[in-house]
């Protein structure tokens, strides 16, 4: 299959502490990808460099035909098209969810207010939110809005989503109704990378599993085997550290 | 009090019954002069401290000299006494002879205070943008938009929410200040009751253009409370 994403020998530095460190990866189109690893491995800074958020010190980032990295690009064009959640989920406070919902694609795209409220309904009903569109994020569970952060992901139609242990900051029992929300996506076919730290939920819905490990690939491949058969000393500790 | 020895004077010249209902009409229109001042002012000095709270934050390198110059700019303005700008502008623009409605000292004194102002109320936006945490313009940036978009549709409406307390109190001051202008020719307030104070020799007008001031400062200073109040109580609920 087609590669949506393609990560070539990106490396990534703050300062002397180098925080990715010649990584490459693909994910093609539809795929579901898991990136697992300790807290530090590089994660969440690979996520932020995808989406240009962080500049890299080396490498390419292919979306399809371009390079992404290239620093000559405008990020903006490049950022509507890959969606990413934050672990903190990160609503705007001060608009209620319709509000939060609707502005990037009325400023970034175009759209009339109509019918991005109608896209956003559409969106909101779909997840179970449609009684939430006026409500104000602090009114609402970790859950709900969680939920509401990713909608507002969709509503920007990306072709790649980015999500960033986004249940690590939720209650247990709010957990399941947000991996209800990414299998559901599984199952529309939307190419997905997944930093995740439930272990469980990486070896039910993802094509594919890799272990980060000081901002390196160590392993990677299919869920019934990382998780089963690690071929990697490393990655062996690691889930015996995480599944004990 | 009243057994102090001045008593009877001090109550003949500052709190003369007479004289205050006689002068009261003639304050409160000279008031509305220090109003019109504060009203025109107040919109300028929005528009000017914002642009040099967004100067002083950019990060651009290429936009540096912008940033120096919000820098000295609020460094400069905070430094004077008011009262020494307003003299300043106010005495020595007009003194280049500029033809008739440009040298009245209506305008200078604005200039003076609009430029003060706009110092103390940039640095105030800028605590308000600096205090909206970077997730904010992460999420909005991984969203698409611009950098200008984040700034004025997440970043100043969430930055003005938590300044408006601190904002509040620069309108009160700045409505009291507005009688600085006094020293410099518009007949407003605190010049009316001098006038009516030589006139008199009493000191009567003062207390009534204090009463004035008190029935407005008041009421804003209440508001700008209640706000602080609901504030709080929106942040623990």
């Amino acid at each position: 299959m087609k590669s949506k994403l393609q990560l070539k020998s990106v490396s990534k530095s703050f300062g002397t502490v180098v925080v990715i460190d010649n990584l490459s990866l693909d994910v093609a189109t539809g795929e579901l990808v898991c990136l697992i690893g300790a807290s530090g491995s590089g994660k969440s800074t690979l996520l932020r460099c995808i989406n240009l958020l962080e500049p890299i010190d080396g490498g390419e980032i292919w979306l399809d035909d371009f390079d992404i990295a290239e620093p000559s690009l405008d990020p903006d064009p490049i950022r509507r098209r890959i969606g990413l959640v934050f672990q903190s989920f990160n609503l705007f406070p001060h608009l209620n969810v319709m509000a939060n919902i609707t502005l990037a694609p009325r400023r970034v795209l175009g759209t009339g207010v109509a019918e991005a409220q109608a896209h956003a309904m559409e969106l909101l009903e779909r997840f179970g939110l449609a009684d939430k569109a006026k409500a104000y994020p602090d009114h609402l569970s970790g859950g709900q809005q969680q939920r509401v952060a990713i909608v507002r992901t969709l509503a920007m139609q990306p072709e790649l989503l980015l999500l960033d242990e986004i249940t690590s900051a939720l209650d247990p029992e709010l957990v399941g109704e947000v991996l209800d929300v990414v299998r559901a996506l599984k199952d529309s076919q939307m190419t997905m990378l997944l930093a995740t730290h439930e272990m469980a939920f990486a070896r039910e819905v993802a094509d594919r599993v890799c272990f980060l490990d000081e901002g390196r690939l160590v392993e990677s491949g299919l869920p019934s085997e990382v998780f089963t058969a690690p071929r990697e000393k490393r990655t062996r500790e690691f889930l015996a550290r995480v599944l004990s | 009090m009243p057994k102090a020895p001045g008593w009877l004077a001090v109550k003949n010249s500052f709190f003369n019954w007479d004289i205050l209902v006689k002068t009261f009409p003639k304050l409160l229109s000279a008031f509305i002069v220090d109003l019109k001042i504060f009203l025109w002012s107040a919109p300028l000095i929005f528009v000017l401290s914002l642009c040099i709270a967004l100067a002083r934050n950019t990060r651009r390198p290429a936009l540096f000299p912008l940033r120096l110059f919000g820098a000295l700019y609020t460094d400069v303005l905070r430094s004077v006494p008011v009262i020494l700008l307003v003299y300043l502008i106010g005495f020595g623009v007009p003194g280049l002879g500029l033809p008739r409605p440009y040298n009245s000292p209506y305008i200078w004194g604005t200039v003076a205070l609009v430029l003060v102002y706009s110092a103390y109320v940039a640095e105030v936006i800028r605590a308000g943008i600096e205090s909206v945490h970077s997730s904010q313009s992460s999420a909005a940036r991984s969203l698409g938009l611009s950098q200008s978009d984040t700034m004025r549709y997440v970043v100043l409406p969430q930055a003005f929410r938590t300044q408006i307390p601190a904002l509040m109190n620069f309108v009160i001051a700045l409505l009291k200040d507005v009688a600085l202008l006094s020293f410099i020719g518009p007949i407003e307030i605190l010049r009316q009751a001098n006038v009516y104070k030589s006139l008199m020799a009493n000191f009567t007008p003062y207390v009534g253009a204090a009463i004035i001031f008190l029935c407005v400062t008041i009421p804003i200073t209440r508001y700008a409370d209640y706000l602080l109040a609901r504030q709080r109580n929106e942040r623990t609920t």
